[in-house]
């Protein structure tokens, strides 16, 4: 007897053409033009010296980055200020080209006094994204770099009790910017049920304390079980007990990349030992794209509403005073920081502002919306030369010329 | 001493075999790291071979935990200064005890983070003002972190910075007495020191010993093994070499050095003219 086998449901076959557009190609398509344009990725590390963050890069990457550094006295390091540090690597791996920046802060934390050392790194971030920020509302879109930074490994010493103060403070500054993977470093020191009991402490604590680390996608329902009980061991072992090395060593028979000790050798790429595999899974193999669409989403988008919002209410407060001192006569302090507007935003206002009336100028057809248009902008160009600007308004500035363009563009074409 | 999670109150009881020091991993969930320096010192009596001891460790929890830690060494200095003071008021005494109770610090043991670079300018402070009233030993701290080269390396560069800046651990170059005590110091303090110790209080059983350890998936380190730490080395060195000389040391050379101090700063004894009226009336 020949068993019958069933097709499954709503499957009509190739030879049925009429019902198979071909659009099912388009994953395909996509990643063509994406493997030829390349990816890109920025991870930065911090934590105190000595914990291990270059020899770990270097594991992860399987680069050398760090081959002219020198490392600093004590003496040295006394007055030393935090500095943010960066080195770009291109990789490449079966055709797939990874542009890798790691933004290194050197000197976090290792001051007798650390009182907000985590202000250079916070300012950073806040750079990267004034920079997006302005690229994006720019009139030339192309070729956009994108340096947001997309991951930060925050490194915590496994020779103390759970978080220290200074970890706390260092999270709880960022956690709004960047997301933040939490690493227990030099987790060779530990025996297996001191990893654990750190590891319960540390999550304990940034519960406690209101931390918001990295958070891993849920998984759909329907991947298989084996994904499922994967995912959820990764989410059980942060903070990653990590170990690195790039020397190889000969343990039993095999070559190895570890650490060679009288008592034993350890293996970084033993899960027995140690969670870099999971650590670089994750990091590499499965979490790269979803931590780039988190800073993209949340991060940058948190950043941008906050701008846009200083600003405008900076404006409004900046009516209500002229109105205020015209009919009282007098004068109420102005909250915003009184920043140098120095002459390269200067120019660059001053070029939008001629790009802008060059084009309200040449459009004809549409006389009363460019009227009230130019209404709106002279308006605006006196309360402009009222204020002094701060960083934040002058890039908002820079977008009001593109958006009313935009419209300027929209009502052209009705 | 040193910031917390350095292993301080593991050594300290597997040095003296014995339950001596509260170890903070007891502390209940809800206490956290103390905002201030604290000092707490603890009397134990520990008898071996019909010798007595009085131990007191006193430990300093708090130290260098802060985000800004600066003076964080004060509150040490001025423990260490009122024991001397303390010792000065006994024997300055018209009437004084047989044995004056002696609570001087006569040796601070001081944990260096093994992070394998360098020290730390924390560390390099607080060793530059202890180092002048107290017997320094500086110890790095779970050693089992670093390979042999890697320890190598550091020992070697934590002691010419050490050197550079001047500090003075024990064995003080100054106060070696004659020209045996002078090679064996030197041999201790150009190679040894500062040891490189794993302390653990659990034992384990290897090949056929039990011994003290600590058990890890890739082998266990042998507390006592002198090929895995210099545990033992610090052991001989604290208790059986040289631990009287720690106490002389401190009584003819730290304590002179405050009492001269006082004297000179008072132009004259320290006022204890009511205690002695007091001795007086009473004697008539």
């Amino acid at each position: 007897m020949i068993e019958q086998c069933s097709m499954p449901e709503g499957w009509e076959g190739p030879q049925d053409d009429k019902e198979y557009v071909g659009f099912a190609t388009l994953p395909n398509q996509v990643h063509r033009k994406s493997v030829k344009k390349g990816f890109d990725f920025t991870l930065m590390v911090a934590g105190e010296s000595g914990l291990g963050k270059s020899t770990l890069v270097n594991s992860l990457f399987l680069t050398d980055m760090y081959r002219d550094r020198r490392l600093l006295s004590a003496e040295e390091r006394i007055t030393q200020t935090v500095e943010i540090t960066k080195h770009v690597v291109d990789i490449e791996e079966k055709g797939v080209k990874l542009r890798l920046t790691i933004v290194d802060t050197p000197g976090f934390g290792d001051a007798v006094n650390n009182t907000e050392c985590w202000k250079p790194v916070a300012d950073y971030i806040d750079q990267q994204f004034e920079q997006y920020f302005r690229d994006e509302s720019g009139l030339n879109r192309k070729n956009i770099q994108d340096n947001r930074v997309h991951c930060c490994l925050y490194f915590i010493s496994p020779f103390g009790h759970g978080l220290r103060p200074l970890d706390v403070e260092f999270m709880r500054a960022l956690h709004q910017r960047v997301n933040i993977v939490p690493i227990l470093a030099k987790a060779d020191t530990l025996t297996p049920s001191e990893v654990e009991r750190k590891k319960g402490k540390i999550r304990e604590e940034i519960e406690r304390y209101g931390i918001r680390i990295y958070q891993f996608p849920e998984c759909d329902s329907d991947e298989d079980e084996d994904f499922k009980l994967q995912d959820q061991a990764l989410k059980e072992s942060i903070p990653f007990a990590v170990i690195g090395s790039n020397t190889v060593v000969e343990a039993k028979g095999r070559r190895v990349r570890g650490r060679l000790y009288p008592w034993g050798i350890v293996e970084v790429e033993n899960p027995a030992h140690c969670d870099f595999v999971k650590l670089r899974t994750m990091l590499v193999k499965t979490h790269m794209q979803d931590l780039k669409d988190v800073t993209r989403e949340t991060h940058y988008e948190n950043y941008r509403a906050q701008c846009i919002q200083s600003m405008t209410r900076m404006v409004v407060k900046e009516r209500n005073r002229n109105k205020l001192t015209r009919e009282s006569g007098t004068d109420f302090p102005i909250p915003a920081i009184p920043a140098v507007p120095d002459s390269e935003t200067e120019k660059l206002i001053r070029e939008k502002d001629e790009e802008v009336s060059a084009r309200a100028g040449a459009c004809v057809s549409c006389q009363g919306l460019h009227q009230s248009h130019s209404r709106m902008w002279e308006a605006w160009l006196e309360l402009r030369a009222a204020l002094s600007p701060t960083p934040c308004m002058q890039l908002c500035w820079a977008i009001v010329p593109s958006l009313s363009m935009a419209a300027h563009a929209a009502c052209s074409r009705a | 001493m040193s910031q917390s999670g350095l292993g301080k109150s593991t050594l300290v009881n597997t040095l003296f075999k014995s339950q001596v020091s509260r170890k903070s991993s007891g502390w209940n969930r809800e206490e956290k790291i103390p905002k201030t320096v604290e000092i707490k010192a603890i009397g134990h009596v520990i008898e071996e071979g019909g010798v007595k001891m009085k131990l007191t460790v006193i430990d300093t929890p708090g130290f260098g935990d802060q985000i800004n830690n600066e003076n964080c060494w004060e509150p040490i200095e001025k423990y260490i200064n009122e024991q001397y003071e303390k010792f000065l008021k006994e024997e300055v005494n018209i009437a004084r005890k047989k044995r004056i109770p002696d609570t001087r610090v006569h040796c601070c043991l001081y944990f260096i983070s093994p992070t394998g670079h360098s020290l730390r300018p924390l560390d390099l402070e607080f060793m530059k003002h202890l180092s002048k009233v107290v017997n320094i030993i500086p110890v790095i701290a779970k050693a089992d972190t670093m390979t042999l080269e890697e320890k190598t390396e550091f020992k070697q560069r934590v002691r010419k910075e050490l050197e550079v800046n001047g500090i003075e651990f024990y064995p003080q170059k100054e106060f070696d007495e004659d020209l045996e005590d002078k090679t064996e110091n030197d041999k201790i303090r150009q190679e040894s020191m500062p040891f490189a110790v794993v302390g653990s209080d659990k034992e384990y059983q290897v090949n056929g010993k039990r011994i003290l350890g600590r058990k890890t998936p890739w082998g266990v380190i042998e507390v006592e093994n002198l090929n895995h730490c210099e545990f033992a080395l610090l052991r001989d060195f604290v208790i059986r070499t040289h631990l009287q000389d720690l106490k002389e040391v401190t009584h003819n050379i730290h304590y002179e050095t405050y009492r001269a101090k006082r004297l000179n700063d008072n132009g004259g004894l320290p006022p204890v003219t009511t205690e002695t009226e007091e001795n007086h009336e009473s004697n008539l």
